[in-house]
């Protein structure tokens, strides 16, 4: 306290004109380092975002509420996506993709959330989970026969959970028998994203139920290997995303669509999933400033008492509190991106980034409905689908409590 | 005179870097032009005219040999050049000006000559397609100009253009006050297009496909300044006043046609006799 009374009363302080106070400050930060803000993407990854964003208004927009409503996902959103180039970002060019980054794929990711979380999240799961498992873990001749068909026209589901197995995923009981020339796959997923459309399946089954986690391995299956959708669920939010119980009967797959290696399905599945969180990271994130791009203006037009209800000091400080908590997911989800990209660590930043940004988007889109008040509360204006779609954010792909773990692992680590 | 049978011909599209059409325009504070610290992309007419290029080249793959996407503007314009590689341009240039530059349909058509002139050495242009007017400006003139300055036909406004057989003339179909108008150009020549090919659904701009923009990034963009033209692009115009339109007011109710006819006269609106 008396030291900063000092301070205001120093002459020599008061004398230090301002531009020399400043120029020193501003030199000494330029002579540290060159590295950019968090916020940096390159000139490629900023046309991509147009190009998205103009995909998502004018052939996504248009039938959001008719997706919604019939819970159906209509095939020329999902043709278009393929033929921008959408379903294939960081599949090489070689099998047709576009050969681009991951910051480039949460970024589709984000893009299209913004005007739909259904489409997103199977964007989203058919480029971090599927293509990804490909990618990384296919043999020379599983990525010439499946990665142009991922690319360019067939959808992918990624099939671990079970009705007795979620959070405990390698609890699954999905079992595979080696044969004399082929895999006989029996048991049954549950909640499986895509499976209503898709046609390659990766699907993880149990080779030797005595081995524990290390039976487990990963199988192509397509779906004229004989997948049955046994029900399609109706949901509270992304109804327009197909979510399935699939039966295997039977299913016989080719001793040679195994991916990673029998018995390796754990650890490959384990990798897999902590990258497709960024992917839903940037899929809450895209939905939460989708809910306030939609009521800000809003509040701005309507007008009570003389004026807009936006130039309320109370609506200013929700709007201005929503809009860090976007700013902080957002900052959160790229960082972890980006550090993926640059081989770093990254599974705690990835944690954080999904449990964060589906804890805001439902914030920020709870918000934004009362934001625009009775209108925000009817199916119309589309700000209430925002706050539906939000809530599965922090059950999928890891509930926020296994997100929390997850972290709470690395902080034990660190301060034991 | 051309050598034949096959004479493959070269488009030129001029684009240019505007305020994005969805932004809403504000006066900015100092009150001598707009706020143009906003989103800008290209011209959407410009769009129009590199999609009619590239679905010209479409149809006639044998035909047209190179589409040129040229711009003269600011550094930031490069984006303006590489949506045009990403939609399917073969190659672009790039006349750099400063930023505090803002040149005039006639300085502009001057430069564009200029460039044409040049270019003749390497390989001539046959084509120019633009769009018909920037929305920021609205001027609509550096179409007609270039076509006076070079002595070249003009079709603008057009909603449907078509190489002849003997790839020595256009058949472009214009939208005019009374109609459509079709007319035929001998080549070379300078096009301009309208928004109506949208609605005739004979051209919706493409959205650029990440692989064709990743694509874009290798195809190769020529810088140039305005002094490689010579070229003086100092404005001729000088602007007096900038100021927002008068706001709105509320309109009145009449309660009959006698009323109505009444005010009219009042605010010297007045019958035309026949």
């Amino acid at each position: 306290m008396l030291r900063i009374a000092a301070r205001i009363v120093c002459p020599a302080f008061k004398n230090v004109p301002t531009a020399a106070r400043t120029r020193a400050f501003s030199s000494s930060r330029v002579a540290a380092s060159h590295i950019a803000s968090l916020d940096n993407f390159s000139e490629e990854e900023e046309m991509l975002r147009d190009a998205v964003k103009r995909f998502a208004t004018d052939v996504v927009g248009p039938r959001v509420r008719e997706m919604d409503e019939k819970e159906m996902m209509a095939p020329e959103v999902i043709k278009g996506l393929f033929e921008q180039g959408l379903m294939g970002v960081e599949i090489s060019s070689d099998f047709g993709g576009a050969e681009s980054s991951f910051t480039s794929a949460i970024i589709v990711i984000e893009e299209l959330a913004k005007v739909d979380p259904s489409v997103s999240v199977l964007c989203d799961v058919h480029n971090t989970l599927v293509n990804t498992i490909f990618r990384k873990h296919a043999t020379p001749e599983q990525q010439k026969k499946y990665l142009p068909q991922l690319a360019q026209s067939k959808l992918g589901s990624f099939c671990l959970s079970e009705a007795a197995s979620g959070s405990d995923a390698f609890a699954l009981q999905t079992r595979a028998e080696k044969k004399a020339d082929h895999w006989l796959l029996n048991g049954s997923k549950m909640w499986i994203t895509n499976s209503f459309e898709a046609e390659i399946f990766l699907v993880f089954a149990t080779i030797d139920p005595s081995k524990g986690y290390k039976g487990i391995t990963c199988f192509i299956v397509e779906r004229d290997m004989g997948i049955k959708i046994a029900k399609k669920e109706q949901k509270l939010g992304i109804r327009a995303s197909s979510t399935c119980s699939l039966d295997f009967d039977d299913v016989q797959v080719p001793l040679e669509n195994i991916i990673g290696g029998e018995g390796l399905g754990y650890k490959l599945a384990i990798e897999i999933l902590n990258e497709g969180r960024i992917g839903i990271a940037g899929q809450m994130l895209g939905l939460a400033q989708g809910a306030f791009d939609k009521s800000v203006p809003y509040t701005f037009q309507r007008k009570q008492f003389g004026k807009p209800v936006g130039e309320f000091q109370g609506m200013q400080f929700q709007q201005a509190e929503a809009a860090v908590q976007i700013e902080a997911a957002r900052l959160l989800t790229y960082n972890a991106a980006r550090r993926k990209e640059e081989g770093k660590s990254f599974v705690k930043e990835a944690a954080m980034a999904k449990y964060y940004s589906s804890v805001i988007a439902q914030k920020v889109s709870g918000a934004a409905i009362e934001w625009a008040g009775g209108v925000g509360f009817t199916r119309e204006t589309g700000i209430e689908k925002y706050w539906r779609d939000s809530k599965i954010g922090a059950i999928y792909e890891g509930t926020s409590n296994i997100q929390l773990q997850t972290i709470a692992k690395f902080i034990q680590k660190e301060y034991s | 005179m051309r050598p034949s049978p096959v004479s493959l011909l070269r488009i030129l599209v001029p684009v240019k870097r505007c305020v994005d059409y969805a932004i809403k325009i504000r006066v900015n504070p100092s009150g001598t032009g707009i706020d143009t610290n906003v989103k800008h992309s290209m011209n959407p007419f410009d769009e129009i005219a590199v999609e009619e290029a590239v679905r010209l080249r479409e149809r006639r793959k044998d035909v047209v040999t190179n589409i040129t996407a040229i711009t003269i503007g600011p550094t930031k314009s490069t984006e303006t050049l590489r949506t045009a590689l990403a939609m399917g341009a073969d190659s672009a240039i790039h006349v750099e000006i400063p930023d505090s530059l803002s040149p005039e349909p006639l300085g502009i058509a001057k430069a564009l000559k200029a460039l044409i002139e040049r270019e003749k050495q390497k390989e001539q242009v046959d084509l120019v397609i633009m769009g018909k007017q920037a929305i920021d400006d609205d001027a609509g003139q550096t179409g007609q100009m270039l076509a006076g300055l070079l002595d070249w036909p003009q079709a603008t406004y057009a909603s449907k253009v078509v190489i002849s057989e003997d790839q020595n003339s256009v058949n472009v179909t214009r939208e005019v006050d009374g109609g459509a108008e079709e007319i035929k150009c001998r080549l070379p020549t300078v096009v301009t297009t309208d928004l109506r090919t949208i609605h005739s659904r004979l051209n919706e701009p493409r959205y650029a496909s990440l692989p064709n923009i990743m694509k874009a990034k290798k195809k190769p963009i020529e810088k140039l300044s305005i002094e490689d033209l010579g070229v003086d692009l100092t404005p001729r115009l000088e602007i007096l006043k900038f100021q927002e339109p008068p706001k709105r007011v509320g309109g009145g109710k009449v309660a009959n046609v006698d009323e109505l006819v009444a005010k009219l006269k009042e605010a010297g609106i007045t019958a035309v006799s026949n």
